[in-house]
């Protein structure tokens, strides 16, 4: 390997400037893909950490209830299915997206929003069940960690149904222009990203906490 | 200076440890610092003399070289770390003809408390050793996390609350040393020392005797006026200890854990 | 209405603090003064509070990190000259609940709000133009990160004279710092002001990782980039991977206080140990991401100032990644004393002894960049060579704190003290000072003055040593960290010799406020007219000092690792286009600076429990990205014919000074060098 002469690129062998540079030197459109894949990889580190914290204080009960007497794994289970047909859902809106079919993609959005909303709705209703007999976050180190991982989750789908809001908006006033569905695109990515990360929290969870 | 001026075996080999592993780095440091020197003078940019190869960056030598002896060495100390580590890991059980003792030690804010199960008596901020006898120490906090740690004896450990970490330590020599806490543990933290005596057995006994005798009771009643948080608390000595104390303290969080679980360490040699 | 804050929240029986709260307050009013007095504010707001420009955004950062370091020097100070009198009957002037704020705050300040922001600053700075692009990838998102961190440290500055900040430490220790323990405001202080600067690092991360990866100038291979752009991609790497596993250690730690979760609190069947061991899983990697940009600085001060070529830039390369790969590796050497088992405790202290060999070659190369170079003795090259000799020396401390047994009679004790201080003011700040005065005219347009800079140098070298040798003494007098107070009669005189140290490092801090101050009035005296003010080798030297807009009016094509002597020995350096092209380059915005008050402001709200104001921050946090995301005209064009007038008066002024090449001319000036033999 030698470097000591000076070495021209075969690509351009004798140019001083970018030819491409009149039209836009980058693809600002990948860079945001990449970019949003980047923040994606953050948010699994984030949720690795809480999995971790989770299974490490997994059996630390503290003489509260366990996972056992607390998950209802049918209930657990509809949830799982509502968050796995919006994912079906959105992926739908986004082919519809494809096709520049505006109604369609509204319609599916809105399909997938109200999956989603049920989702949340349900979480909701298992937290405050949970809080109203006593294993709140504050009983144990187990259920402290069951609420943290749970509701991380479930704010980040949270967050996801403000984002369909938004987008919904966005389709309706502008129109499936370019930006908008490069906002779509990445939406769905965020979408199917949670539910991978429920899956990990239905199994890791529920199913190993209810055996 | 405490930590060279050692009283014990275990501290005694932490103590070469260092200055091994200092000397093995100097291998690579003194070449560093005298080349930083030479090369620096003799290449300055007016010193026309010498050569200039703006171009040259690369040597396979040099490389090998660069990367080859910092590695040797990291060899070398890595050998050393694995089995020195083992050798003197804490809960290690020390060769001795003695029987050892065993002192339970709870950290409180901002004192400590020794508790001598077997003969009953427990001190605040006084801990008394006899010499050539190894010593068994149970650790725990009844507060935050703290740091156990006689310099001269050799080897800290935590105090951690809710759990136990175990420390074997023996002193060679008689004398007056010093313990205290060195991990942050609040506003008393600067003055949670305690003196260390090491005597003979003999002497060791006639205190144990002589403490024995001590009118003061360690009960839960006491231990309560105990965790009352003060600084510069001064040595008592309790005759009554109630038995398991020390796990009761433990247990006050709920749900108890060994720190060390099975060390490898204790059982291969 | 105003949660738990009351009027008696403000310590005005305090003199000191008063005092410290006073004359920050003073500093604010004559800088408002001055900008009011001198009808700046328009063109503060215009220029730079709204701007998205990546150099205007790093200078920003950097004048953040100076002035944290004044604050966080401040608390040296008051450390040191405590230590120096508190001895046996005199209980000094710190009572420990001030000195314990001292430390505490001086070690967060150091590392989130000094060292972080340096690095954030350099990499704006340079990052871009040593890629040859003309932005990074998110300047909005650039723009926010830069407002959160700025404002996060506002929350610091407060706690001072509002409340308390914490007394636990900067690693924030539970139980210790659980409401049980600690029940101020001063851990939460501590928890929003690292929560809040620590969503702008993982910005500062994601979008520079995008940046180098994406945006590099045509014929820039990975193998070709500049070893700063590798540092910062190695950075950006680490606090993506860092980043979120602080933010839910601290995050579990604030649900302990707030909600009354069990995680680190010892009841309840919480665990310490986990917060241990989360903290150091980020805090290890954060030491290497500050310290690799550092090396990047050495790097290019090194070749620069040696006229030379860097020593094996392969290996450089492969050092680089193998620190960040290994950094992850290494967490639990920050607690060998907590009871793990011998095989663990070797593992580690072996993993940690691994690092040393990347780092090694790192120094090595340096030196044997310089050997058969013309070393230049400038400003930065001096910090560079204090660097090598000083960090060795921590390196070599290091490696026996990597030994368990060796650390079992050395942790927490001074002698750690020391050994971090040997590697982050040499490893970290000498390098971001060394950065400082080298690119400090590509920012501006002029140099830093030489003499003030080469006293600072001086004094702030062996102020160093003068510093910190003693507490490595200490360690081995059995001195822990962090007393207010000790009886020992053998520490007390190491203790002097420290604090005069302390003074040395102040005098050294004066000669660059000196340099500064001289630097600015006799700015047209030291002007870089070419923008290559140090004969440099990588693109941020070929574009004008300042440089335009938008860096580059032409996207220059590369063709070697040191691209622009490249371009000087081709003789392509100043080619003049052909033609010119219109410019697309991001508009300014205000929004990221309402995000940061805004975060201030939900922070502020937290830490007193003023629920509705946090309600408040957050929707307009909300509110402000919903607009944003619905924003599609956030460009605006800059026409050829633009481009071409400000092109046109560089030209006209290197024309002047006769250095202007022809494009048909450049195949004739195409010649060998001399001495390129190996």
């Amino acid at each position: 390997m030698s470097t000591s002469t000076t070495t021209i690129d075969d690509l351009f062998p004798d140019e001083l400037f970018s030819p491409a540079d009149g039209h836009g030197d980058h693809d600002p459109e990948a860079n945001v893909a990449f970019g949003f894949w980047a923040y994606l990889m953050s948010d699994c580190l984030l949720f690795a950490t809480l999995f971790a914290t989770f299974v490490v204080f997994s059996g630390s009960f503290a003489g509260g209830p366990t996972g056992r007497q607390l998950f209802d794994l049918g209930g657990t289970l509809k949830e799982t299915m509502l968050l796995l047909t919006s994912s079906i859902t959105c992926g739908f809106a986004i082919l519809g997206m494809q096709r520049q079919a505006r109604r369609h993609v509204m319609g599916w959005l809105a399909v997938t929003f109200l999956l989603g909303l049920g989702f949340v709705a349900m979480e909701v209703s298992e937290f405050a069940h949970m809080v109203a007999i006593g294993a709140g976050p504050d009983r144990s180190a187990f259920l402290s960690g069951f609420f943290t991982l749970v509701a991380t989750h479930g704010l980040h789908v949270m967050a996801g149904l403000v984002w369909m809001l938004v987008m919904m908006g966005q389709v309706s006033f502008k129109g499936l222009s370019e930006p908008v569905c490069s906002r779509l695109r990445r939406f769905s990515m965020f979408w199917h990203f949670l539910d991978i990360v429920w899956i990990g929290v239905f199994t890791v969870v529920y199913l190993k906490g209810s055996l | 200076m405490p930590l060279l001026d050692t009283a014990g075996p275990i501290g005694s080999a932490e103590k070469s440890l260092i200055f091994t592993a200092i000397g093995l780095m100097l291998v690579v440091a003194i070449p560093v610092f005298v080349l930083t020197a030479f090369i620096a003078w003799r290449y300055r940019a007016s010193n026309g003399k010498a050569t200039y190869a703006p171009k040259w960056s690369h040597s396979w030598k040099l490389e090998c070289i660069v990367w080859g002896v910092p590695a040797v060495i990291i060899v070398i100390l890595g050998h050393l770390v694995w089995t020195d580590t083992h050798a003197l890991s804490p809960d290690k059980r020390l060769a001795s003809s003695e029987k050892p003792i065993t002192v339970d030690v709870v950290s409180l804010n901002w004192k400590w408390l020794f508790v001598y199960p077997r003969d009953h008596i427990a001190t605040v901020n006084r801990l008394v050793l006899p010499a050539n006898v190894p010593v068994d120490f149970h650790i725990t906090s009844d507060t935050v996390l703290s740091a156990f740690f006689i310099p001269r004896l050799g080897s800290m450990i935590y105090a951690m609350p809710g759990m136990q970490t175990k420390l074997d330590l023996v002193a060679d020599r008689t004398g007056a040393f010093t313990g205290r806490n060195y991990q942050f543990s609040g506003r008393g933290y600067s003055s949670m020392h305690f003196g260390v005596t090491v005597t003979s057995p003999a002497q060791y006994r006639a205190w144990v005797n002589k403490a024995q005798a001590s009118k003061n009771v360690l009960d839960a009643a006491a231990l309560r006026r105990l965790e009352a948080p003060s600084t510069a608390a001064p040595v008592v000595i309790y005759s009554s200890v109630e038995p398991h104390i020390f796990e009761h303290v433990i247990d006050s969080f709920t749900t108890a854990k060994v720190a060390t679980p099975k060390s490898h360490a204790g059982s291969e040699t | 209405m105003l949660g738990k804050l009351t009027l008696s929240a403000v310590p005005y029986t305090n003199p000191i603090i008063m005092g410290a709260v006073g004359f920050s307050v003073i500093c604010a009013a004559v800088i408002v003064g001055a900008i009011t007095y001198n009808r700046k504010w328009d063109y503060l707001w215009k220029e730079w509070l709204t701007s998205v420009d990546h150099k205007r955004i790093g200078v920003m950062y950097v004048i953040l990190a100076l002035i944290m370091l004044l604050r966080g020097f401040s608390d040296a100070i008051m450390m040191r000259s405590q230590q120096a009198i508190a001895f046996g009957p005199n209980h000094g002037y710190l009572p420990p609940h001030h000195y314990d704020q001292v430390f505490s705050a001086h070690g967060t300040i150091m590392i989130f709000f000094m060292a972080m922001p340096f690095m954030a600053g350099l990499l704006n700075l340079v990052v871009p133009l040593q890629i040859g692009t003309r932005d990074v990838a998110f300047p909005f998102m650039n723009a926010v990160g830069l407002w959160l961190t700025v404002m996060a440290a506002m929350l610091v500055m407060v706690s001072l004279g509002v409340g308390e900040f914490s007394k636990a430490g900067w690693t924030g220790y539970p139980p210790l710092t659980e409401l049980k323990y600690s029940p101020g405001v001063g851990v939460d202080y501590w928890i929003w002001a690292i929560q809040i600067s620590g969503i702008g690092s993982l910005m500062t991360g994601i979008n520079f990782l995008v940046t180098i990866l994406k945006m590099r100038a045509p014929g820039m291979t990975l193998m070709r980039m500049p070893v700063f752009t590798w540092t910062a991609l190695c950075t950006s790497i680490l606090i993506i991977l860092a980043f979120p596993v602080l933010t839910v250690t601290v995050g579990l730690l604030t649900l302990d206080r707030y909600v009354g979760t069990h995680f680190f609190t010892g009841g309840g069947g919480g665990d310490l140990m986990m917060y241990t061991n989360l903290f150091w899983v980020w805090g290890h990697p954060e030491v290497y991401l500050l310290v690799l940009p550092a090396f990047g600085v050495f790097s290019e001060v090194t070749a620069t100032f040696s006229s030379k070529r860097l020593f094996g830039y392969t290996s450089m390369v492969m050092a680089t990644v193998a620190i960040t790969l290994l950094s992850f590796l290494v967490w639990l050497h920050h607690f060998f004393t907590m009871g793990a088992s011998a095989t663990v405790n070797a593992a580690f202290g072996i993993s940690t002894m691994v690092i040393a060999v990347p780092t090694g070659v790192k120094i090595f190369n340096w030196l044997f960049t310089m050997y058969r170079g013309r070393v230049r003795f400038t400003t930065p090259i001096l910090w560079t060579l204090g660097f090598i000799v000083t960090f060795t020396l921590g390196g070599m401390t290091g490696v026996v704190l990597a030994v368990p047994p060796a650390d079992f009679v050395l942790h927490n004790s001074e002698f750690l003290i020391a050994h971090f201080h040997n590697m982050l003011i040499p490893g970290v700040l000498f390098g971001f000072l060394a950065g400082y005065t080298y690119w400090f005219p590509k920012a501006f347009g002029f140099q830093l003055d030489e003499a003030w800079g080469k006293r600072a140098f001086w004094l702030w070298l062996s102020g160093f040593y003068v510093a910190f040798m003693p507490l490595y003494v200490l360690g081995f007098e059995g001195m822990p960290r962090r007393m207010d107070h000790y009886n020992n009669p053998a520490w007390q005189p190491w203790l002097v010799i420290a604090a005069f140290g302390v003074v040395l490092i102040a005098a050294g801090i004066a000669c660059q406020i000196a340099q500064l101050v001289v630097s600015i009035r006799d700015r047209r005296s030291v002007v870089d007219q070419t923008g290559d003010i140090w004969n440099g080798r990588t693109l941020e030297w070929a574009v004008a000092s300042p440089p335009p807009v938008y860096n580059f009016a032409r996207i220059p094509v590369v063709h070697d690792i040191d691209a622009f002597t490249d371009m000087k020995e081709r003789g392509t350096a100043y080619v003049r286009p052909e033609r010119y092209y219109p410019i697309h380059m991001p508009k300014n915005s205000s929004i990221p600076f309402v995000m940061g008050i805004f975060a201030f402001a939900f922070g502020f709200a937290m830490i007193w429990h003023i629920w509705w104001l946090a309600i408040v921050g957050f929707l307009v946090e909300l509110g402000s990205l919903i607009v944003r995301a619905s924003m599609e005209d956030v460009g605006y064009e800059i026409p050829a014919a633009e481009v071409e007038r400000i092109e046109s008066q560089r030209f006209r002024k290197l024309d002047g000074m006769g250095v202007t090449q022809r494009a048909g001319r450049r195949a004739a000036i195409l010649q060998p060098q001399p001495g390129l033999a190996d």
